[in-house]
């Protein structure tokens, strides 16, 4: 089973509503996806949320595939109260993606943490820096590249020396 | 000190709550800027217990990671076991015997009542009223101990595996779990004795940590929260999974959103925990405990997004599959995480004192917001 082409009561509601913008519908396992260019992601979302009713938003994630281009696909989960309905955006980034803070003031501790576990930089967030891990940290442990079990020299070298 | 400051100069004041003091539950630091008693702002700093958990999920086959999820929200490890169970078996296209889901409703809202215990009692301490912990461990006590019979293990159980249930029940199982049932309601009385009459309890819950539905929308905060701002809405009831549609329960709801909404939804949720307790435990069906599950699982390239009713809110697993035997991606979405985001907003203006009592009400786990 692979994703099929998605042309629900939503998919037909984004298409009339954002005639311009270039969407992509998928359903998957009975699931929906609206993949769309990251410049247009902001405005889809507050379409999503103003137009559509879909006032929550659920989740924010990235996923890392290092052989693309722009390697990190962005997904936001949203969900609407009044249809009972979840929808996923997805869109593919290089480094950077623009914050969604002033839609969704949930939206900020998400991007940070995208932001600490990609290096995802979001343009225009009030106050991005780490969360889970500490200040001086180095490097974004959910990239493909970053090993899962790794000595840390650094600090070996500063704290243990005599060893 | 100069001859032109006042000696009572009020200037703004930093006081760094936590990340070791037993109020915060846990290693939660907040940097609170007062203005004498009053909070001006505040800052959560998190991630003292990340683990790594997502990472640990890419470098595991999708039944090795099964047990990691239980430490995520430790009192509650069965809720998170059973979120991970279905969304594998969604993407597997699997779906667990009805004798595994009647259990499995049975030993999560078993676990929703510990978990709900737990906050009680830490809460109660937390404002000073000591006695009400030493109730809610001892029934708290009964509860870990049919898990202790069911799997072996009292807090991180892992009692669930893709497709079904990997241990049959116990001989005695339903009796005692109807014990508890029956010994529990009662209890509930009591802590109303204790705690829902008390005009210290009332006044220190009364109008503190305000939450309207609208913040809740915005900041993703789900669960008792939610519902205790006036929204009625219930992953079990919205969107029901693991048969929770054949069960009769209410959602209860608070109406102004503060501190003591949250106290009443929460007591109000152990009830009706109960009554799905012993409707379940009545019609337990015969049957296999597992489905038929591939020995190794390399789902098909894809993805999805399961979330359930967790006791602490909306828990959600986003898995991506490349067709290989491990996940190429898996995102837990943390009800705590998101709940604490709106400690902020919830204590500007409030006191000192308020703090604890908010954090209290948010009943979060640091486990599962750091993971």
């Amino acid at each position: 089973m692979a994703f099929e082409e998605w042309n629900g009561e939503l998919a037909r509601e984004l298409r009339a509503g954002l005639p311009g913008t270039e969407l992509e519908f998928a359903e998957y396992l009975g699931q929906h996806r609206v993949a769309a260019q990251a410049d247009n992601v902001p405005a889809l979302i507050a379409y999503l949320k103003n137009a559509c009713g879909f006032d929550f938003l659920v989740d924010l994630t990235a996923v890392d595939y290092p052989q693309r281009a722009a390697r990190f696909e962005l997904v936001y989960t949203l969900y609407s109260f009044a249809r009972n309905e979840r929808v996923r955006v997805s869109t593919q980034v290089a480094a950077h993606a623009a914050s969604l803070t002033t839609i969704f003031a949930g939206a900020d501790w998400l991007e940070r943490e995208v932001f600490d576990m990609f290096g995802v930089v979001f343009t225009g967030h009030p106050d991005l820096k780490r969360i889970l891990l500490p200040e001086d940290w180095e490097g974004h442990p959910l990239r493909k590249e970053y090993p899962i079990a790794q000595p840390d020299e650094a600090w070996i070298a500063a704290n243990l020396e005599m060893l | 000190m100069t001859g032109t400051e006042s000696p009572l100069d009020s200037s703004e004041l930093i006081l760094n709550m936590g990340p070791q003091h037993p109020s915060t539950h846990g290693v939660l630091r907040i940097i609170l800027k007062l203005d004498g008693e009053r909070v001006k702002s505040a800052e959560c700093v998190i991630g003292y217990l990340h683990r790594g958990v997502e990472k640990i999920g890419e470098n595991r086959t999708y039944g090795q990671f099964a047990p990691y999820v239980d430490r995520m929200d430790y009192v509650a490890a069965v809720s998170n076991g059973l979120g991970y169970c279905l969304a594998v078996e969604k993407l597997i296209g699997v779906e667990a015997p009805p004798r595994a889901q009647v259990v499995r409703v049975i030993l999560v809202e078993l676990n929703r009542i510990a978990s709900h215990l737990l906050w009680l009692g830490t809460h109660a301490l937390d404002l000073g009223a000591q006695t009400a912990l030493f109730y809610t461990f001892r029934e708290r006590e009964e509860l870990l101990k049919i898990f202790e019979n069911y799997c072996g293990a009292r807090l991180t159980t892992h009692a669930f595996r893709i497709g079904g249930l990997y241990y049959e029940l116990y001989e005695g199982f339903e009796e005692q779990v109807s014990a508890f049932c029956e010994s529990f309601l009662p209890h509930l009385d009591e802590y109303d004795d204790l705690l829902t009459g008390n005009p210290i309890w009332r006044g220190r819950l009364r109008d503190v940590g305000i939450l309207t539905a609208a913040d809740c929308k915005e900041l993703g905060v789900t669960g008792p929260l939610l519902r205790a701002s006036g929204v009625e809405w219930d992953l079990r009831k919205a969107q029901p999974y693991s048969g929770y549609e054949q069960y009769e329960f209410k959602v209860p709801t608070g109406a102004r959103g503060d501190s003591w909404d949250r106290y009443q939804v929460r007591i109000a949720e152990l009830r009706e925990s109960v009554a799905i307790i012993r409707q379940a435990v009545r019609a337990i069906p015969l049957g296999p405990g597992m489905a038929k599950v591939p020995k190794v699982l390399k789902p098909a390239v894809g993805e999805v997004y399961v979330s359930t009713e967790a006791p602490k809110g909306e828990l959600g697993y986003f898995i991506v599959s490349d067709g290989t035997v491990q996940p190429y991606r898996v995102r837990v979405r943390p009800p705590s995480f998101l709940n604490l985001q709106a400690l902020p907003r919830m204590v500007k203006g409030a006191s000192v004192a308020d703090v604890i009592a908010v954090i209290g009400t948010l009943d979060i786990v640091l486990g599962e917001v750091d993971r």
